[in-house]
């Protein structure tokens, strides 16, 4: 979005308004601490990582190089990403080519 | 009476951003139209609630003394005599810092329930003890804040507690707000405040020199006669608390001058 002002200012070659710096920097220090505020620290998450990794492989054959967990928060939730590229399925028969991303797992946690 | 009495947590993180001035305009709005009214100070330690209603030298007996048996509820509780549908209940005495626990605030507030329409808790600054015992106390909340950094992120942390525990509703109220600033966009939008806080907006209330003046009086805009911007606003909010139909004050309205006009102009989005 853009106002006549956002306009003027922009042919004028001037600084964003401060109103909008305020919004992306509070957004930016939010982002922060409302993970910061979970009761899931690194560790825990670190934990809860190599569990759902046990689960999954009992299943399927991971590519843990290219394993990813990690918390993403948009308005007041924080959704539990996980992407966990699949090789093969345990019997052995390869279901997947390694750089398709599968099993993108979203769990909500509402904080 | 008694077992639809709201209780409401009047809170914002942040100390200095007008919870107390709200709570002491929102009672006498309240009471002003009928509902019996408490105003509970849960800042014991500082408590502030009592200089803003001019009744600081009313003040005999606390809800602890009631609690202790000192005294019974209606020789604690401070009636306004110009509004005697409210009346001021100071939690403890300054000098004793450790005693409350949150069943204690439970049980003032449900002696409370008994006798008023609204029970307002004026809440500490902070996210600490103070802040969850005033919170044990109520059903519902009020979170102020003011459109700027450090109050929004304040009260984001305030919102997060809430969220956990089983208060219902969590309404927003946006304080000093100045509408020539919003419309340079030098202060972050009502838009901008409540996207980033996402509840619902229960009000938002203009930056006044008047409140300043009422305060040191000790009489609450909504006690005066006069006309205010802040007046108005505290009014709209009162309404709107009791379910009144009342759209809230638009502040890209407040502003009449030519320059405001200008202002208003320059925000009109162009792509």
């Amino acid at each position: 979005m853009m106002t006549l002002r956002d306009l003027i200012n922009k042919l004028l070659g001037r600084e964003t308004s401060s109103a909008n710096t305020a919004r992306e920097r509070l957004q930016l220090v939010l982002a922060h601490d409302r993970v910061d505020m979970s009761s899931l620290t690194t560790d825990l998450l670190d934990k809860m990582r190599k569990e759902i990794l046990d689960v999954v492989a009992k299943y399927v054959e991971i590519d843990f190089d290219e394993v990813a967990v990690s918390l993403e928060t948009e308005d007041r939730m924080t959704a539990l990403v996980a992407n966990l590229p699949i090789k093969r399925t345990i019997s052995g028969e390869i279901k997947f080519k390694k750089t398709d991303k599968t099993d993108k797992a979203n769990k909500d946690i509402k904080k | 009476m008694g077992k639809n009495t709201r209780t409401i947590l009047i809170c914002s993180g942040k100390g200095g951003v007008g919870k107390t001035t709200l709570t002491a305009n929102l009672g006498i709005a309240l009471a002003n139209s009928g509902a019996t009214t408490a105003v509970l100070d849960a800042d014991f330690g500082l408590r502030n609630l009592d200089l803003l209603l001019g009744l600081e030298n009313r003040i005999i007996y606390t809800a602890q003394d009631v609690l202790d048996k000192n005294c019974r509820l209606d020789q604690a509780l401070v009636r306004h005599k110009k509004e005697p549908n409210l009346a001021l209940l100071p939690a403890g005495d300054p000098r004793m810092l450790d005693w409350m626990k949150p069943e204690d605030m439970k049980k003032i507030s449900e002696l409370l329930s008994e006798n008023f329409d609204f029970v307002l808790v004026d809440c500490p600054a902070g996210v600490e003890d103070g802040f969850k015992n005033a919170l044990a106390a109520c059903k519902e909340a009020i979170v102020v804040t003011n459109p700027e950094l450090s109050a929004v992120r304040d009260a984001d942390r305030v919102i997060g507690i809430l969220n956990t525990s089983d208060i219902e509703p969590i309404q927003l109220v946006i304080n000093r707000v100045r509408p020539n600033m919003m419309a340079s966009q030098e202060m972050l939008s009502i838009e901008d405040v409540q996207g980033i806080l996402s509840l619902p907006l229960l009000g938002i209330v203009l930056e006044d020199e008047q409140v300043i003046i009422s305060t040191n009086r000790g009489e609450p805009l909504t006690l005066s006669d006069g006309r205010s911007p802040a007046k108005k606003c505290y009014l709209n909010v009162s309404q709107r608390l009791t379910n009144k139909d009342v759209p809230i004050i638009d502040p890209k309205k407040e502003g009449k001058s030519l320059k405001d006009k200008f202002m208003r102009l320059m925000q009109t989005k162009v792509f």
